[in-house]
């Protein structure tokens, strides 16, 4: 058991991952943007210039622009030039950020004509991000049900890295007096804004109480440890064989969650569950945004709600919680680490809506915008190797719930029936773990047999 | 000798026709000296509400009235004079005047009541260039990225607060008696005391408590210079809300100081402060930080020394009311709206800098002795720096120069008015080009300018009816500064393309206060773009950021070049 733990996949994940969502950042997507909203293209500033930085915007998503107005500021290869717009509207979309690289004639940004129009924009600009990171990831595993959304890997260890740190970020008092007024110096401001720390959470250690720069790191540091990396960690390119690396705060979290798990005493179930009903209906399905991770969840959290007893956590080891909601958290690997995005009432909530809450969910993952109750308040944890071609895997269980299921790649088998002929079907296998004081075999074999019936007749899950 | 020459000529020569001129003096003349190079210096201070556009402010100009006005007066003249030209002042601009005073062979004496050297020497771009030094050094030395990038290893910098603040000092009174021993080295004589004009060429200067002197002279040159100005509401202590006066002493390094001014001396010192390491939060009454600059040069300048750095601040505001710290409370300012006056925040600091502008320093002057009336506590003078009294008739014999009649707040300006007042009591008629006079702020990296803004140019190019043509280059594109890795900056050209005249250059660049020169020289001249650009600057240097934003000018082929350029000559 432990061998097949440590073969676990945190780092080979996150490497694996890393190329294509950076890459899908990176660059810019053509996108099919209709009518009144245009977009801000990266202009050609010399003859020689191929690619230019931005430098930086000079107006926020939602500001107004008034044609000729300068907009951002791109370094070519001779100069900084302020690039103003040719359009009056709003720029509803920033699709390349401070300090990116674009091609020349590439779109940047977007400009709506209308306020109204700027949420819209927005989707746009999300939308082609993730469909273009879904469309690299086919091409190369030509997995049927592989998972979109760029992020959607695995993992092990889970909800984990919350709790402790996050009380740090968030339970503390406004520096100000009485709370109304917030006195930080100027740079403390300026790196709460770049590290998007709420100065209101921040407690002041400065003169007369004021919210100085160290301040901000701290809690940017407790908060990244929470929420996500805030700089990934420094690894890839040249990577110094022979020497050591102490943790990031990321992987020190993990580090001590992973160490905790071993407190509690877990088993594993497994079951091999044919998905071609899934996969057709995924199919019918997909076209409305929905996506297979939220089809899983769905699955999963329909068969939660008819066994709570493997929807339950045990804490202090005399007593044991049936939780009131199904939250199904998702190991996502992000740059630099992973973290465990939490699809909230997902027995309540319908498909559509779970696939929108899913994808919202990512991108604030990506864009390490998640708050603590979107990541910590799972109550069974789903991790999925699949799109990677790993057909069997076990996970570790977050402490703090009950149980976290791995699920497998779905691929063709050659399987005999029960009227003797032999046929093709799609198969997945899924691997529970569990902790034991509250969760028995034939909890988890119940539970298994009522999500396999779901998956393999899914009708409910979409109502 | 004139370091400024102006094209005017063809102005009427001044009939200064009873003018006794004075016979040849036995003093010695040194043609060649130049002692102190401050007059060459630019100088970044300078007041925030004045624009260097308009030199327009003459009523009247006979001459007819202005010998009655002489002749009404009140009093009887001295038939013969103590001395040909008495400065009041012994600042820059009273210093350059003397000296081209010597070298005219005018008997001159120069009164100062406080320190020879004046604002600029003491309390102003002197000191504050040392400290800018400093903070130039550290700022690089602090820089990893750029020390890596030229593959240098140091170890953190650090300072000590005293050596710098000494420093300071230390090249203050180094080129206060650079100052002062040039001045006597001439023959200018120094009378120390307050100087105040009794009657016409008449002054008395005496120290406190001592007998006045009286002396008597042809012609009388005021050149008392300026304090800094304090709004009403601002208490000033000296050590938690200071001036630039305190700030340039160095006494504290704050951790977090409000500056209130976003000019040439606000953005000097947020230069300076955070390069020591303070935080530093900009009050700007107006909308926009660095009102004064050309529009683009400020929001670049904004880009590189105020976003990157750890500065905020709040536009268009009032400090209404700042409470120095006391028994252990911060520094407190009371903003409210510049438009609406609501209150709108209430800011606490470590300190407080008052950078609002200069006032002219002009009590005791004794003015209402020859009837002039101040505006604003500046002096009123017309384009030849002749004071104009009440009833709008000139004084006869009295000038004002420099910070003290407001023209140009500049050092050097006040210096080159000096100089040209020289030249029109020595009878030859002068009328400075205000255009002409550069200006710097020095921070990292320098701006400087001379001439229009974009702005200003294309309201006068409508007014007048003439084509406005910009051209721009960058430092990126230039050899010298890629190899010193300091590529960030911009060259701007405002021309008329119908004639080539150059009608402002703003530079944000490296040293971009010592490449500003070409193109004043250039205006002062009346040198046109089609003749400088064929000028040849040595490769690799800064200047060639100059060469190209000319070479980068479209002038149009009807006025094409003349004169130099089109008779080449063999050599």
């Amino acid at each position: 058991m432990a061998n097949i733990l440590q073969t676990s996949f945190l780092p080979s994940t996150s490497s694996l991952r890393r190329t294509p969502i950076s890459g899908s950042k990176g660059k810019s997507q053509v996108l099919q943007v209709k009518a009144k909203i245009r977009e801000i293209f990266m202009p050609a500033l010399s003859s020689t210039m191929t690619e230019g930085k931005i430098v930086s915007w000079m107006k926020s998503e939602g500001d107004k622009l008034s044609k000729g107005e300068s907009v951002v500021v791109v370094e070519s290869d001779k100069a900084d030039m302020d690039v103003e717009s040719f359009h009056e509207g709003f720029l509803a979309a920033i699709m390349v950020e401070e300090g990116g690289v674009a091609p020349i004639g590439s779109a940047i940004a977007l400009l709506a004509e209308t306020e109204d129009e700027i949420a819209e924009a927005k989707a746009k600009s999300q939308s082609s991000s993730s469909s273009s990171s879904s469309s690299s990831h086919k091409s190369v595993e030509e997995q049927p049900k592989q998972i979109e959304e760029a992020a959607s890997s695995v993992a092990a260890s889970p909800t984990v890295l919350a709790s402790k740190t996050v009380a740090l970020g968030s339970d503390v008092h406004p520096a100000s007096e009485g709370g109304k007024r917030i006195v930080a110096s100027p740079y403390a401001k300026k790196l709460a804004k770049e590290l998007k720390v709420d100065l209101g959470t921040v407690v002041g250690t400065g003169p007369m109480g004021r919210i100085v720069a160290k301040d901000v790191e701290a809690a940017a540091a407790a908060g990244t440890v929470a929420a996500s990396p805030a700089k990934p960690a420094p690894v890839a390119p040249g990577i110094e064989l022979g020497t050591v690396v102490p943790f990031t705060t990321m992987q020190g979290a993990v580090s001590r969650n992973m160490v905790e798990s071993l407190s509690v005493p877990t088993f594993r179930v497994g079951y091999t569950i044919t998905t071609n009903a899934l996969d057709a209906l995924y199919k019918k399905i997909k076209s409305k945004g929905v996506t297979m991770t939220a089809l899983l969840a769905k699955a999963t959290a329909l068969a939660l709600a008819q066994h709570p007893v493997v929807n339950s956590c045990c804490r202090d080891g005399n007593s044991f919680t049936y939780n009131s909601s199904i939250n199904i958290a998702v190991a996502v690997a992000i740059d630099g680490g992973l973290i465990t995005p939490v699809l909230q009432d997902a027995d309540k909530v319908d498909i559509y809506t779970l696939s929108r809450k899913w994808k919202e969910l990512v991108d604030k993952a990506r864009a390490k915008q998640l708050q603590p109750h979107e990541y910590n308040t799972g109550t069974f944890t789903l991790s999925n190797l699949g799109m990677f071609g790993v057909d069997r895997f076990d996970a570790i269980l977050p402490p703090g719930t009950g149980a976290i299921m791995a699920v497998g790649a779905s691929q063709p088998s050659v399987v005999a029936s029960k009227d003797c002929r032999i046929g093709m079907k799609n198969q997945m296998q899924v691997n529970v773990t569990a902790d034991h004081r509250v969760i028995y075999g034939a909890d988890l074999a119940a539970f298994l047999q009522t999500l396999a019936k779901i998956v393999e007749d899914p009708k409910d899950l979409t109502f | 000798m004139h370091s400024i020459c102006s094209q005017a000529t063809t102005l009427p020569r001044s009939n200064f026709a009873f003018d006794s001129r004075s016979p040849a003096v036995p003093i010695s003349k040194p043609v060649n000296l130049r002692f102190c190079g401050l007059r060459k210096e630019a100088f970044g201070f300078s007041g925030l509400t004045h624009s260097c556009s308009s030199r327009v402010r003459c009523s009247s100009r006979g001459h007819s009235k202005k010998i009655s006005a002489s002749a009404e007066n009140n009093g009887t003249p001295p038939k013969s004079f103590d001395y040909d030209l008495i400065i009041i002042g012994a600042g820059v601009g009273g210093h350059g005047a003397a000296l081209h005073a010597v070298e005219k062979g005018l008997r001159t004496a120069i009164i100062e009541g406080d320190v020879v050297g004046g604002t600029c020497v003491n309390r102003g771009c002197v000191p504050s260039k040392a400290l800018l030094a400093v903070s130039g050094k550290m700022r690089e030395l602090q820089s990893e990225h750029h020390m890596k990038a030229l593959g240098l290893q140091v170890s953190a910098a650090g300072y000590d607060r005293q050596g710098v603040a000494d420093h300071a000092n230390n090249l203050a009174s180094k080129i206060r008696s650079n100052l002062t021993n040039s001045m006597k080295a001439l023959g200018v004589d120094i009378l120390t005391g307050v100087g105040t004009i009794v009657g016409p060429q008449k002054v008395k200067y005496g120290k406190v408590g001592f007998p006045d002197n009286i002396v008597t002279a042809k012609d009388i040159i005021i050149a008392t210079g300026s304090v800094p100005f304090v709004p009403k509401g601002i208490e000033v202590d000296g050590k938690t809300v200071i001036t630039s006066d305190h700030a340039l002493k160095l006494e504290s390094v704050p951790d977090w100081i409000a500056i209130v001014g976003s000019g040439y001396i606000g953005l000097e010192f947020s230069d300076v402060y955070t390069a020591l390491g303070s935080e530093v939060t900009f009050i700007e009454a107006l909308d926009q930080l660095m009102p004064g600059f050309d529009p683009e040069i400020g929001k670049l300048a904004q880009r590189v020394l105020i976003n990157p750095r750890k500065i905020d601040y709040h536009t268009g505001v009032f400090a209404t009311k700042i409470t120095p710290a006391k028994d252990g409370k911060p520094v407190t300012i009371e903003l409210i709206d510049a438009k609406t006056k609501e209150p709108k925040d209430t800011l606490e600091v470590d300190a407080a800098l008052i950078a609002t502008g200069r006032a002219p320093f002009t009590n005791g002057l004794g003015l209402e002795n020859i009837n002039v009336v101040t505006q604003r506590g500046f002096v009123p003078v017309d384009e030849r720096m002749r004071v104009i009294d009440a009833n709008g008739n000139l004084v006869p014999h009295v000038y004002c120069i420099g910070d003290a009649n407001g023209k140009m707040m500049l050092a050097h300006a006040a210096s080159a008015q000096g100089i040209s007042v020289v030249e029109q009591v020595t009878g030859r008629d002068h009328v400075l080009n205000h255009l002409s006079i550069p200006a710097a702020c020095f921070t990292h990296p320098e701006i400087s300018m001379v001439g229009l803004t974009e702005p200003q140019a294309r309201e006068k190019a409508e007014k007048e009816g003439f084509e406005v043509s910009v051209a721009k280059t960058s430092f990126k594109a230039n050899t010298k500064a890629l190899a010193e890795n300091e590529g960030e900056g911009l060259a701007k050209l405002i021309y008329r393309p119908d004639n080539g005249e150059i009608l402002g250059v703003h530079i944000f660049g490296l040293h971009a206060a010592d490449l500003i020169h070409e193109a004043s020289n250039a205006i002062a001249l009346g040198t046109r773009i089609q003749e400088i650009k064929f000028a040849v600057h040595a490769h690799p240097t800064l200047s060639e950021v100059l060469d190209e934003l000319f070479k980068s000018a479209k002038v149009k082929s009807a006025a094409s070049s003349h004169g130099l350029v089109s008779e080449p000559v063999a050599v």
